[in-house]
């Protein structure tokens, strides 16, 4: 398992997508090489400028971009603490320990009919991994859903790695609905890869069920530490309660309890 | 050369840091971070008798400079620590304390009795004062009588260092103090979280899914220095401050209270290195007013 560290990061760039989100653009601030990063993981970054906000915000990896020495974060405001990441500028400068928690797991076959599902602020390490998958030769797809067309996020870049299906709950863009009744998952799907809200994602756990897919799930419950000594994030498995942050976020929902 | 060591009773530590129970997992969740050689101890993980399989889901609030938490316990029990933890982390070159914790009294003298086979292992700290269990903890450590039997009864089972885990949920912490010192308990560390509520208004539902839980963090901090120095006062033991410690200065407000020794707790989770760091900062404040030793220090005010 690759060491974890607390690293001073730079803000390279903070791109506003929407009122609701931003990327930041980040690279160590001492010019070291990022450590390995693997699809799924999450890091913990501590709040800037905020006395009151005391405990580091979890956010999963958007993507990393090895030849520029960058680590992208998709950030939504949830609050103060979101709030100020999201405001961030150019410049300026984040402690963040990483990298935390596993990672997806490879589908067993290049064959596979991938689908990666992803909801609001959830689609965020869909694209990294997507990025992985194709470039160890699978074909991932996409499935992103929204309230509204103008709610999904980085689309283009999405489309750069696949083929990307849609749905929103007001029909503006893609089909008109939730994830779970889009007609790709009626197309013979073997691997989904989800993230997003609890609710979505398990309605799409009991779509695959019903389908006979296999997969696995990025939860992001509430965390304090996000390096398995606090016990504050579990969630409830077969085998007890385990943290999210080391034993997840990815999980298969076969050993969830849902 | 600045003398950081401190004796908790026939405990020997290398300097007054040590780490909170419930806060620095088993040491070796941090061992990425730090060398933990550093640290003067590790007080690992509230320890039962039997797995408890702890509160549900969510047991944590964010509070303004500070949190909620009810873990409730979460372990696997006295018998998995010593088969399968105690081997991994018994080499850590600093003291191992362990934080004992019981639903009844004998189930705290059993835990006792059974980690006695540890050599390596020189005190515990005995918790009577968890609010987040439904039964014992807190119950023992808010009456005299109830902090008495819990130390009367582990004190004939445990015949090393014996600190007592004390509640700031009393109206007088020193009362509590003076009875586990008569019953024979090596020293006392105090406070352990307040008991505290939040409320989620927009769901018009508590944060927490057992509504109330223990408040740590810089919130709690002035209480904690407030009782460590009465407490300081009204015992002959030495006693161990701990409660909302975010770095060396607030360490250092500790011991200037009167504390032997400190533990840093919700400050871990902030920042995975802060003990490195207080460690530092105690030296070049010794350093800095000329001081030899930290015990020169020690209940200036």
């Amino acid at each position: 398992m690759t060491k974890k560290e607390a690293t001073d990061f730079i803000v390279s760039e903070c791109r506003h997508l929407s009122e609701m989100y931003s990327l930041l653009i980040l690279t160590p601030a001492d010019g070291s090489a990022l450590p390995e990063i693997l699809p799924g993981q999450f890091v913990q970054v501590k709040v800037p400028h905020c006395a009151d906000v005391m405990l580091r915000r979890p956010i999963s990896i958007n993507n990393v971009e090895p030849e520029k020495n960058t680590v992208w974060l998709l950030v939504r405001r949830a609050g103060k603490g979101t709030d100020t990441l999201a405001s961030l500028e150019a410049g300026e400068k984040v402690n963040i320990v990483l990298p935390l928690g596993n990672s997806f797991s490879m589908p067993g076959s290049k064959d596979a009919k991938i689908l990666l599902i992803g909801g609001g602020v959830g689609v965020a390490p869909l694209l990294y991994f997507g990025k992985v998958l194709k470039q160890n030769g699978y074909t991932p797809e996409f499935l992103l859903g929204a309230r509204s067309g103008k709610d999904l996020l980085q689309l283009e870049l999405f489309e750069q790695i696949g083929k990307v299906h849609s749905s929103t709950e007001d029909g503006s863009y893609g089909e008109k609905g939730l994830v779970t009744k889009n007609s790709v998952l009626a197309s013979g799907i073997d691997c989904i890869y989800c993230c997003g809200p609890a609710p979505m994602m398990k309605a799409v756990a009991v779509e695959a069920r019903r389908i006979g897919a296999e997969c696995e799930v990025s939860l992001e419950n509430m965390m304090a530490c996000g390096i398995g000594a606090c016990l504050c994030c579990v969630e409830k498995t077969v085998k007890g309660n385990v943290c999210v942050c080391t034993e997840g976020p990815v999980f298969n929902i076969n050993k969830l309890t849902w | 050369m600045v003398d950081l060591s401190v004796n908790i009773g026939a405990l020997k530590l290398k300097n007054p840091v040590m780490t909170a129970s419930g806060t620095f997992g088993y040491g070796e969740e941090f061992a990425d971070f730090f060398d933990l050689s550093r640290l003067g101890g590790y007080i690992v993980k509230g320890t039962t008798l039997e797995p408890r399989e702890g509160n549900p889901y969510p047991r944590m609030a964010e509070t303004p400079s500070g949190m909620l938490n009810a873990v409730g316990l979460q372990n696997k029990g006295v018998d998995y620590f010593i088969n399968t933890i105690y081997p991994r982390i018994c080499d850590i070159d600093s003291q191992m304390v362990v934080n004992v914790s019981g639903a009844k009294i004998e189930d705290y003298v059993e835990v006792c009795r059974r980690l006695s086979s540890l050599d390596r292992l020189e005190a515990i700290e005995v918790n009577i004062s968890c609010p987040n269990v439904k039964q014992g903890g807190m119950a023992f450590g808010t009456t005299c009588e109830g902090a008495a039997q819990v130390t009367k009864a582990v004190r004939e089972a445990w015949n090393r260092t014996l600190i007592v885990k004390l509640s700031p949920n009393v109206t007088d912490i020193t009362e509590i103090a003076k009875a586990v010192e008569a019953e024979g308990a090596d020293a006392v560390s105090l406070i352990n979280t307040m008991l505290g509520m939040a409320i989620d208004v927009e769901k018009r539902k508590p944060c927490l899914s057992t509504i109330t839980g223990g408040l740590s963090g810089p919130a709690v901090r002035p209480v904690a220095v407030r009782m460590v120095w009465q407490t300081v006062k009204a015992v002959r033991i030495p006693v161990i401050g701990l409660g909302g410690i975010m770095n060396g200065r607030d360490a250092m407000e500790f011991i200037l209270a009167g504390a032997t020794a400190v533990q840093v707790g919700t400050a871990n989770f902030v920042d995975p290195t802060v003990c490195d760091k207080v460690v530092s900062y105690l030296e070049d404040y010794c350093i800095r007013h000329g001081f030899s030793s930290i015990s020169e220090l020690r209940g200036l005010i």
